[in-house]
């Protein structure tokens, strides 16, 4: 990382900083440079700092660290009014407007032209209409903002922030919910600010959206700096690994010797599976005792197919078999009935009850197996969760302190005691390690194996390519969205998961998405 | 059914015994009971018999708020119920009055969960249409007068006594036990525990969220319609204008001093009637202590602060902190 020479031009500057909640760093002596008229995309996978440093940078959060500076001028904004004020505005992915009021009260709001105390609709209106011919836009602006399409939506946003002379302008995720001629509407729009010299942060996990629209990009891992480069000069296998890849300490398989696959029998297959515009028809077959690893960035459909294979999301093609019987998998209840279980990515907002206790929380799935009329009684509860609180280690060791106030890591084996005891033949883990410490990854991984040599057929989601190299028996590659490549044991190993995740796959891009 | 009672309850209980020694102040026979014709009198008696329907009331709001939401139309379904019981009561027996009086509250609960757990409406919206209709309703089948009766079975239902407690009371008793046993006894405390902690989580666990949240307003519907047909059967007549008004606050106040959290999850059924009864003893020692009945309503916030005040997040996690601080010390 070499110190840019040319500070004169960088319009915002951020050097060092970091960011901790509570125990958590998430951000670590992070540096970021953005010239006025370029376009400079911020990258990283889930976890790695983006949101918390673009709050920082617009004073939503505080930062612990480091310093700002705009134009050369240090500032500090404690809210986003204060740091629209010092030039730096932000459309966020959900368009924090008003959709029931119109479009010009939005592009005018705090600030209506006024008259005797009355607001001049006709004004407004005719400033607004004016504006929005700027970014190529002819809509009747005195309608809801609502009407409008998202895409709609976002040009207003950014047409007010621009407005309100905006020299930085921070877009997150704003592609995400539009479709390719609405994306070439806003790189449109994009590119004439950048030639006013407004500088553009653009975050997205659209790797090919990145590599037409940006200059350079930073890429963040784990709340630090992994670096900054030229667009034009970094290879996309380059971006990807410095996205997942540790330094590539060529991880081989550690399972891959156990070779004979075929002997194992099928658990659960699932034929020309898939939803429109959710995960393209994809070939899975779990087997027992095998761990079959799903990797891919951020977005291209690892925990979209672990939602269809657990039943969390309905299919609309094919054929889910389990133990070569043909089943419907329609809801949670159905893939609870079939012996699956599914420990969600977000463990805080889709795994645990907070306020429910450790016991509890670990009968739950059971005790929904089982249905309302044969309750699990106080005795059989104490015994499963005391089971299961010594198996898995899990600390405090005190079935009744309600889960919310457990470590993240505990918490996550709090998850899978809750599936362990439904005695489950397949279990589905997204992201099963990401946010907890060290020592509860290393006791996780190993669990995944243990349950794998005791028959059970695992199906595990994670960034983390050589953690997936570490346990998987066969590893699916996704990239935007379908199933592209199966790798298996010899086969498996960090340099060719990358590869197959960099393979250019522009023309499939964005098939299938509304 | 350890969990019926569990250690929380040290707040409400203490705020009982406090009213009822104020209450004791106000009016010295507070205490007093006498025994006529088999049937106990006195204050204490009549707090509980006034007290019974919102206790009822509360009994079925307590597992709806547990779920996340809230039943703003007990209030209206009483009206409905005590309108059907007293149309039919001189015509009909007593099973057909109650069979119908209870299953048009069974309906009312089916079409409140219907909106909430099959079309997914707000619960405070989706009762509030049930709340402005169901009154509407009654007075349709009241043709808008004051309908009375003199059936003898129903009129039992308001004066009549059971091993000296009025029936009322036996019934809203009988209730909290049959409650509680269905709730604690089968899983469904726990799941809608779950439910209300955590839709989400608790779906993906294969909980039956859907069927959960339905269950609930369909029994507070059957225990709104109970109480209407109680509330009826005291005043020997249905009014519809004015039969459980309000009463739909009292029972969402009963089931938050109760210590149940309007954000849902944990709940406790015996803690819900206690509120309610501590709602109903500030009633009478009010109306008994000969202040001017203005009063009742102030008195009645300020007591409800402190009940609040008393089990608040803050203040008991600075009581946790404290005993947590002197547990790792010893």
């Amino acid at each position: 990382m070499e110190n840019s020479p040319d500070s004169a031009a960088s319009l915002l500057e951020v050097r060092g900083i970091s960011k901790s909640f509570g125990a958590v760093r998430a951000l670590q002596e992070v540096d970021f440079t953005l010239r006025a008229g370029e376009i400079h995309a911020l990258l990283g996978e889930n976890g790695a700092g983006k949101s918390t440093l673009i709050k920082v940078i617009t004073g939503v959060f505080q930062r612990d660290a480091g310093i700002v500076r705009i134009g050369g001028e240090e500032v500090a904004p404690r809210s986003a009014k204060a740091a629209l004020q010092a030039g730096i505005a932000t459309v966020y992915q959900e368009v924090n407007l008003l959709p029931n009021l119109s479009v010009a009260q939005n592009l005018f709001l705090d600030r209506q032209p006024m008259r005797f105390g009355v607001v001049r609709e006709g004004e407004m209106r005719r400033r607004a209409k004016a504006l929005l011919a700027d970014f190529g836009l002819d809509i009747d602006v005195s309608a809801p903002l609502g009407n409008y399409s998202v895409a709609i939506q976002h040009v207003t946003a950014i047409a007010r922030a621009v407005d309100l002379s905006a020299r930085v302008l921070i877009l997150d995720e704003p592609t995400a919910s539009l479709d390719r001629h609405e994306v070439e509407i806003l790189f449109g729009i994009m590119r004439q600010l950048a030639k006013r010299g407004i500088g553009i942060v653009f975050v997205s996990h659209f790797l090919d959206q990145v590599y037409e629209i940006s200059d350079r990009i930073t890429v963040l891992r784990n709340g630090r700096l992994v670096g900054e480069r030229e667009t034009a000069s970094l290879s996309r296998l380059e971006l990807i690994r410095m996205m997942l890849g540790r330094e590539l300490a060529e991880t081989t398989s550690a399972r891959a010797s156990a070779g004979a696959q075929t002997a194992r029998e099928v658990c659960a297959s699932f034929e020309g599976y898939g939803k429109a515009g959710y995960v393209a028809p994809f070939n899975l077959e779990l087997r027992h005792g095998e761990v079959v690893g799903l990797a891919g960035l951020l977005g291209s459909g690892r925990t979209e197919t672990a939602r269809l294979v657990f039943g969390a999301e309905r299919p609309d093609r094919g054929q889910a078999r389990v133990e070569g019987a043909p089943v419907r998998l329609q809801s949670p209840r159905d893939g609870v009935r079939h012996g699956f279980g599914y420990c969600p990515e977000e463990r805080k907002t889709d795994g645990i009850v907070a306020e429910l206790t450790v016991r509890e929380n670990i009968v739950l799935a059971l005790q929904a197996k089982r249905g309302l009329h044969r309750p699990l009684s106080r005795r059989e509860q104490d015994e499963i969760a005391s089971r299961y609180v010594k198996m898995l280690d899990i600390r405090p060791p005190d079935p009744d302190r309600p889960v919310g106030l457990l470590s993240g890591g505990n918490q996550q084996k709090v998850l899978l005691a809750r599936w362990l005891a439904t005695s489950p033949r397949l279990l589905v883990l997204d992201e099963p390690t990401r946010g907890i410490d060290v020592g509860a990854h290393a006791e996780i991984i190993r669990l995944i194996r243990e349950l794998c040599d005791d028959g059970l057929a695992l199906l595990v989601i994670s960034s983390e390519l050589d953690e997936i190299v570490t346990y998987s028996d066969r590893v699916v590659v996704l990239r935007d969205r379908a199933h592209v490549e199966e790798l298996a044991g010899e086969a498996i190993d960090v340099g060719s998961i990358l590869a197959a995740i960099a393979a250019d796959g522009a023309s499939v891009a964005h098939e299938g998405r509304a | 059914m350890t969990a019926l009672l569990p250690r929380r309850g040290l707040a409400q209980i203490l705020a009982l015994i406090v009213i009822l020694a104020v209450d004791r102040v106000v009016s010295p026979q507070f205490f007093d009971l006498r025994l006529q014709d088999g049937r106990l009198f006195g204050s204490l008696i009549d707090v509980l018999n006034r007290g019974t329907p919102v206790a009822l009331l509360s009994l079925g709001m307590v597992l709806v708020i547990a779920t996340r939401g809230i039943d703003l139309s007990v209030g209206a379904v009483m009206a409905i119920s005590g309108a059907i019981a007293a149309s039919l009561a001189d015509s009909h027996s007593l099973a057909v009055v109650l069979a119908a009086a209870l299953g048009a509250g069974l309906i009312c609960g089916l079409w409140n969960g219907f909106l909430v757990a099959v079309l997914g409406m707000q619960p405070i919206v989706a009762t509030l249409i049930l709340m402005v209709a169901g009154r509407g309703i009654a007075q349709l089948i009241t043709e808008g007068r004051i309908v009375t009766f003199s059936s003898p079975d129903l009129v039992w239902f308001g004066n009549g006594s059971i091993l000296g407690l009025p029936v009322s009371v036996a019934i809203a008793l009988g209730m909290l036990i049959l409650t509680g046993a269905v709730v604690r006894g089968s899983a469904l405390g726990l799941l809608i525990e779950a439910t209300g902690g955590n839709a989400r989580a608790s779906e993906l666990a294969g909980v039956g969220t859907r069927a959960m949240i339905l269950a609930v307003y369909v029994w507070c519907g059957v225990c709104a319609a109970l109480a209407g047909v109680i509330a009826a059967a005291d005043i020997m007549g249905a009014d519809a204008n004015n039969a459980g008004l309000w009463l739909e606050l009292d029972a969402i106040l009963a089931v938050v001093i109760g210590g149940t959290s309007l954000f849902g999850g944990r709940f406790s059924l015996v803690l819900a009637v206690l509120g309610a009864l501590i709602i109903q003893t500030m009633n009478t020692g009010i109306l008994l202590s000969g202040y001017p009945p203005e009063f009742n309503l102030l008195v009645k916030a300020v007591v409800v602060l402190a009940v609040l005040l008393l089990q608040s997040p803050k203040l008991s996690g600075f009581a946790d902190v404290v005993t947590r601080l002197r547990r790792t010390k010893a």
